[in-house]
């Protein structure tokens, strides 16, 4: 049960939501409304952006100012509100759909303005909404209604590219782990700059009974059993490594952030302007 | 005193943004409209604003819906490629009923085209480009002066009705140079959207207000929590499956804008009293046409010309007023005929119409056009 502080982050009149029951991304929901109570943070200051697809019906169940955009857009409206409102707290919600194949444009270049926006990735390497098509990060050789005979093409490692892309804040957790997902997700707002927090989470529904996977509890062991911790990860030899999910912070670093930057220039053009 | 000034059709686009209030813009660069990001590069920083060139044309219209949901005044601009990029976004801002100026600076298509000539080829999809219906408000302005009235109207009206609208400017006058005089700050109106008038807890997101069917809007971080969706959505925001609450809105979407279509729309006639021959043309050819109209008046031929300046919507009442009156309408466009339909529907067989229709990247001469006027007076 949720804390009192939770609940009242929540618009319950709203609720049944949409999830399947057992669905991961509730665990995820939970946590980063957690990290928001925690931080103290103030619903009318803080704006939650999504894309399309189950998790992007995340930001109607959050009493904030909400924006739920289109496919694998909610970056760069994240970007605008961001940068005409600095004071606001901006976390954006995406799929692996969202992040990795239509968005993914979006997602190297906020990585490499480094604007201070924090990105958390449900990560269920399927699309589940539209009914258990192949995404960018399935697994070679499951299963989905788009691969019928298995997966042939690699998955994109989404901390990899974010960090390669200049993102200053870089985690991965996943829902079998739901403590260092609200550490992530609060260590990633309090980041002065971009910050991803990937999860790896489940869909049951669309992946897992297709991939013998089908009851949640399925999962979350499965999560258990090949997660990795980033500091044991180093040490691995890459085969070792095969079908592993590293977990931990992969990039805690400084780079100057965006809309500082514009504010400093706003201040150079009005110089010129006197 | 009014500056007077020597200026590019899309310099004049990007100041009268900031003269109608704009202090953000994202976009892409593309040609022909390049030079209204360029201009509001180096300008908006100075007055405190915002500008960001984007990863491409998506980002560059999302970006400025999001900005315009945090409270400020937005734009775009592109060119027909970008125009279809940025069609998915527009259709969420009309949903979503966040007000938005995209300018389409129109060069010749389909597809890359002719990146550097002009054309008249994307009135019909500022029309219905997007998905879905709503209603479509676009000013076609056909001088300097214009591009820089008709940016500030195009603020006033997305501010007071609440969606995108769209400046529908064309190659030949986005890049034309020439006088403008630069209205005194103060001596134009400025509209800005309605605020909520309750306070936060009894706030009703999409509750329209009787008197003219718009809600009121508030800004994240005013104190005002709400959701934004493309899904089609009851007056709290939430997305719907209420078959009448669905009905409700969508309706709403369109009427909010014809309901007030006399304070829309707007044109121009010249030798309309007399006229037995009428022009209809819009854009940078209304300056051909006006030219041609002239030297056939020179002439003895009783001609007259109608230019509407909102293609959307279109002055279909106050063309049909003056076609039952004439004996032929003749429509030169940089098209293959696609207000031409338009104006068919408003002449509604009052007189012939006539298409003349020129594609190959080049405007109309005067003289194409008083070649046409002579083959039918």
């Amino acid at each position: 049960m949720p804390s009192k502080e939770v609940l009242d982050w929540l618009r319950v009149d709203f609720f049944p939501h949409i999830w399947c029951p057992g669905c991961g991304h509730g665990i995820i929901m939970h946590a980063l409304l957690r990290a928001l109570a925690s931080l103290g943070c103030e619903k009318e200051r803080t704006v939650i952006a999504s894309g399309i697809g189950c998790s992007s019906r995340m930001p109607g169940y959050i009493d904030a100012c909400t924006v739920h955009t289109t496919h694998g857009r909610s970056l760069v409206f994240a970007t605008g509100i961001k940068l005409a409102n600095p004071e606001l707290t901006v976390v954006n919600v995406m799929g692996d759909g969202d992040c990795a194949a239509i968005g993914g444009n979006h997602f190297i270049h906020a990585c490499r303005r480094n604007i201070d926006i924090t990105a958390v990735i449900l990560n269920n390497s399927i699309y589940g909404m539209t009914g258990g098509q192949v995404s960018p990060t399935t697994p070679i050789g499951a299963y989905a209604t788009t691969a019928p005979y298995g997966v042939i093409d690699p998955p994109f490692d989404l901390c990899n590219l974010a960090a390669a892309a200049g993102a200053t804040y870089v985690a991965r957790a996943t829902v079998a782990q739901p403590q260092l997902i609200e550490q992530y997700i609060k260590k990633g707002i309090q980041n002065k700059g971009f910050s991803v927090v990937e999860v790896m989470t489940h869909c049951h529904t669309q992946f897992g009974r297709r991939n013998k996977l089908a009851r949640p509890i399925d999962n979350i062991n499965r999560f258990k059993q090949v997660s990795v911790t980033k500091a044991k990860a180093d040490a691995m030899k890459p085969e070792e490594l095969e079908g592993k999910i590293v977990i931990g912070e992969m990039m805690d670093r400084e780079r100057p952030e965006y809309v500082e930057q514009y504010l400093r220039l706003i201040e150079r053009a009005r110089g010129q302007v006197a | 005193m009014a500056e007077v000034a020597f200026w590019q059709g899309n310099k004049a686009i990007a100041m009268g943004a900031i003269a109608g209030g704009c202090t953000f813009f994202s976009g892409y660069p593309i040609t022909p409209s390049s030079e209204i990001a360029e201009t509001l590069a180096e300008e908006l920083p100075k007055i405190g604003g915002r500008f960001i060139q984007m990863e491409d044309e998506i980002g560059g219209i999302a970006a400025a819906i999001g900005a315009s949901i945090a409270g400020r005044k937005a734009m775009t601009a592109t060119s027909g490629p970008g125009f279809s990029l940025k069609q998915e976004n527009l259709g969420l801002a009309y949903m979503a009923e966040i007000p938005l100026v995209v300018v389409d600076i129109m060069r010749g298509g389909p597809s890359t085209g002719l990146p550097t000539r002009v054309s008249q080829q994307d009135v019909m999809q500022a029309r219905w480009g997007t998905h879905g219906d709503h209603a479509t408000i676009a000013y076609a302005p056909s001088s300097v002066q214009e591009c820089f009235e008709l940016t500030i109207a195009a603020f006033n009206a997305s501010e007071r009705f609440r969606q995108p609208v769209i400046i529908l400017g064309d190659e030949v006058v986005g890049h034309t140079r020439e006088k403008i005089v630069i209205p005194d700050a103060g001596s134009y109106q400025v509209v800005n959207r309605k605020r909520p008038a309750v306070n936060p807890d009894d706030f009703v997101p999409y509750k329209p207000d009787l008197s003219d069917d718009i809600p009121p809007m508030a800004s994240f971080g005013d104190g005002y929590r709400w959701h934004v969706t493309g899904l089609t959505h009851d007056d709290w925001g939430f997305p719907t499956d209420e078959p009448s609450e669905i009905e409700t809105k969508i309706k709403r979407l369109v009427r909010k804008v014809n309901r007030f279509r006399e304070d829309i729309v707007r044109y121009e006639v010249f030798y309309g009293e007399d006229a037995k021959v009428l022009i209809v043309s819009y854009g940078s050819v209304a300056r051909s046409s006006l030219r041609a109209v002239r030297e056939a008046r020179q002439k003895g031929f009783k001609v007259g010309h109608f230019r509407p300046i909102t293609l959307w919507p279109f002055p279909d009442e106050e063309l049909q007023g003056l076609a039952s009156q004439v004996d032929v309408v003749i429509v030169p466009e940089l098209n293959c005929g696609q207000m031409l339909l338009e104006v068919e529907r408003a002449v509604n067989g009052k007189a012939p119409v006539v298409g003349k229709s020129l594609v190959n990247g080049e405007l109309f001469q005067p003289s194409d056009i008083l070649s046409a006027i002579e083959e039918v007076a």
